[in-house]
């Protein structure tokens, strides 16, 4: 400091600490699958356990099912979802159906769970309408455009709050590079100026596409973001399950009482590519920066959870592994079967009332899809 | 009957609709109390309260994805964008995501968005504030751009954006607010959202405008009348669609067209029109089609407005030159 005076301020020390509050990642199991939080572990029956595990385990399957597909040319663009399981798993299963889910591109596992079939999830990546109509309408499509399911949260929540819906709130997903988005802070924003009910999540799987985090934001957590807006967050351990599903539950309850939204960063970690679209991690990371994270893998510590406690054993993985397979090639052929698209259609669903060229339009493509 | 400005028919209209359709909501910068940045929404937060009409927070993209998350849960939302220049700023949210949502989801869900914005040239503004950017939107597939040319049609036509199920994008013609008085039915009304209007007959040559270009057109005309050229004068109103059906029976009547824009030349309505006429028309054009427009520069500086904008006189001219062809 100048001359050894006091200054008025001192920025440094704020700059050094103002990330404190937010850089506690929330954890129940540790990375050796040791319980670090035996009171909030013993809320779960070991049934509830098992159904974590199971659905971890499908959405590995998928993810690997998925890459078969793909390299068999049977898939579109498609975001892989490896090692994100108790990110997803585990948000996903703290909100009830009657909440509106508003995915991005890497979040189909979610949608799956909140109500559609693996047949419409691959339709969508396959690019067939039929990928965007689904049995639970509270949700949209996964949205491509980076930021936008943010702004839109604003709305579905300000809805339901002026529709005084009562145990209903919004949610939403997108990764550590969606939070530069401009989007991003008009979303939480909004919402948190409407005192609406969202739990914003973000996914933090530390890259978006070949950009390391550290380059989205000299911010320390991206959770810290929120208390700009006015909203409380929080930071979880994304390869943590429980963790995760009791952090979105105490969201959810908190944003559903009106108190307005929620920001929570889950810590995980993208195994794979960023798409089924060429894509190539080595180009931009290391196995060193990779080996930590496959070694903190979210299936690991829970199977060793549950192994411990008796309930779970790898011949019963095994089979699951087998049923869930059958169950993704199933709903390919299903998917496959799905009816050739008419541009005739697409003419249609871009107006309620066709114009005047529309109309034309409708009846030159009808005439050469009835040849 | 009442004499009403262009204004205070929109908000006629929106009063309207409020009154008509509780799930109706107005909402943007400055909407509330205030009663817009040119009073387009005043009273209305006190006749219908706040839960109907409010300020947002100052984001025009986040003023779109409100509007399409309320749509979602059964609202009909009527945003305004409080430029037609800030709308840049929400170009995803119109142009991304509001004019594809219907068919993203195969006609199942419907985004019956209207989204007011005033533009338009010499008023003196600041930046951004009076450019004509309907061509941005007019080449967007599922949107509908409507604009009125005088207080009846500003209120028809915004009960008809609002009631329509499709996302409208109705632009308010900032010069035209307070310098127009007509007389406008106080009861409720509509103007369709996809037709033209002749707002004067003729038999010599068709003026096709839209918006301010629409009086300019209309004096020019007055001009032309005392010397024995009858001009007939077309206003578009709608946008996207471009009513050709009109277009084209008054080409058939008159043989001659000029198209007058306050926009650019380039790339613009008036070349649609152009083209739609040379597709169809041709052979009963007895004259090249003559295009008035401003210049391909960046929207003026306010000082040099006037020097820029198509006048009547430009039009005057432009008529003469294809009538004498």
């Amino acid at each position: 400091m100048a001359n050894g005076s006091k200054q008025i301020v001192d920025f440094a020390k704020i700059k050094a600490t103002m990330a404190d509050p937010y850089k506690h990642p929330v954890q129940v199991i540790d990375r050796e699958g040791k319980v670090v939080d035996p009171d909030t572990l013993a809320k779960y029956s070991d049934d509830q356990l098992v159904d974590f595990m199971k659905k971890m385990v499908w959405e590995r399957t998928l993810h690997e099912q998925t890459m078969n597909f793909s390299r068999q040319g049977r898939l579109g663009f498609y975001a892989p979802t490896a090692g994100e399981e108790a990110s997803e798993m585990g948000s996903v299963t703290a909100f009830k159906e009657q909440d509106f889910l508003l995915p991005a591109y890497r979040d189909l596992p979610q949608m799956i769970q909140h109500g559609t079939t693996v047949a419409k999830g691959f339709l969508w990546s396959k690019g067939h309408v039929e990928g965007n109509q689904h049995e639970n309408p509270n949700m949209l499509f996964p949205q491509i455009i980076i930021g936008a399911q943010y702004v839109e949260t604003a709305g579905v929540a300000l809805g339901i709050k002026k529709n005084k819906d009562e145990d209903r709130v919004a949610f939403v997903y997108t990764g550590d590079g969606g939070t530069s988005q401009g989007d991003w802070y008009e979303g939480v924003n909004f919402t948190s100026a409407f005192q609406a009910p969202a739990v914003f999540f973000v996914q933090n799987n530390g890259w978006a596409i070949s950009v390391p985090r550290r380059k989205q934001t000299a911010a320390e957590t991206l959770a810290q973001k929120a208390v700009a807006m006015g909203v409380p967050s929080v930071q979880v351990d994304g390869m943590d399950i429980v963790a995760v599903h009791e952090v979105s539950k105490a969201a959810r309850e908190f944003a559903a009482a009106g108190n307005g939204p929620v920001v929570i960063e889950t810590l995980t970690y993208r195994y794979g590519a960023h798409s089924s679209a060429g894509d190539d991690p080595s180009r931009y990371r290391t196995k060193e920066e990779e080996k930590p994270w496959f070694d903190a893998d979210p299936l690991i510590r829970l199977r060793k959870v549950l192994t411990d406690k008796g309930v779970w054993s790898q011949d019963q993985e095994d089979k699951l592994v087998d049923e869930y397979k059958d169950e993704f090639k199933g709903a390919m052929k299903e998917a496959e079967a799905a009816p050739a698209q008419k541009v005739s259609d697409f003419l249609k669903w871009t107006y309620n009332v066709p114009t005047p060229a529309v109309k034309k339009q409708i009846a030159e493509f009808e005439a050469k899809e009835s040849k | 009957m009442a004499k009403m400005t262009y204004i205070k028919a929109i908000t006629s209209g929106l009063d309207q609709v409020l009154k008509d359709d509780p799930k109706t909501l107005i909402f943007g910068e400055d909407v509330g109390k205030n009663g817009g940045v040119f009073r387009t929404t005043v009273d209305l937060q006190d006749k219908y309260g706040e839960d109907r009409v409010f300020d947002t927070p100052l984001a025009e993209s986040g003023i779109l994805g409100l509007a399409i998350g309320l749509s979602l849960t059964g609202w009909r939302p009527i945003p305004e964008i409080q430029f037609m220049g800030f709308t840049f700023e929400a170009m995803d949210g119109i142009v991304g995501q509001l004019a594809r949502d219907h068919y993203r989801f195969g006609g199942q869900k419907n985004f019956p968005v209207t989204v007011r914005t005033p533009f338009g040239g010499g008023t003196h503004t600041a930046e951004m504030h009076a450019d004509n950017l309907e061509n941005y939107f007019v080449s967007t597939p599922g949107l509908r751009v409507v604009t009125p040319a005088n207080p009846y049609d500003a209120k028809g036509l915004v009960i008809s954006a609002v009631e329509s199920d499709d996302p409208v994008l109705f632009m308010e013609n900032l010069k035209l607010y307070r310098s127009m008085k007509d007389e406008v039915p106080d009861e409720k009304y509509t103007v369709p959202l996809d037709t033209a209007k002749v707002v004067r007959e003729g038999t010599d040559v068709t003026i096709v405008a839209y918006s301010a270009e629409v009086n300019e057109s209309l004096a020019a005309a007055d001009a032309l009348a005392k010397d024995n050229i009858s001009a007939e004068v077309i206003d578009l109103r709608s946008l996207s669609p471009i009513d050709t059906d009109t277009i084209f029976a008054s080409v058939d009547k008159t043989h001659k067209v000029v198209i007058v824009q306050e926009a650019q030349r380039m790339a613009g309505v008036g070349a649609v029109v152009a083209s739609d006429i040379a597709e169809e028309k041709i052979m009963s054009l007895d004259a090249p089609i003559g295009r008035v427009a401003a210049p391909d520069s960046i929207y003026p500086f306010a000082q040099a407005e006037n020097d820029w904008i198509p006048n009547a006189d430009d039009i005057e001219a432009k008529v003469r030159e294809i009538v004498n062809y």
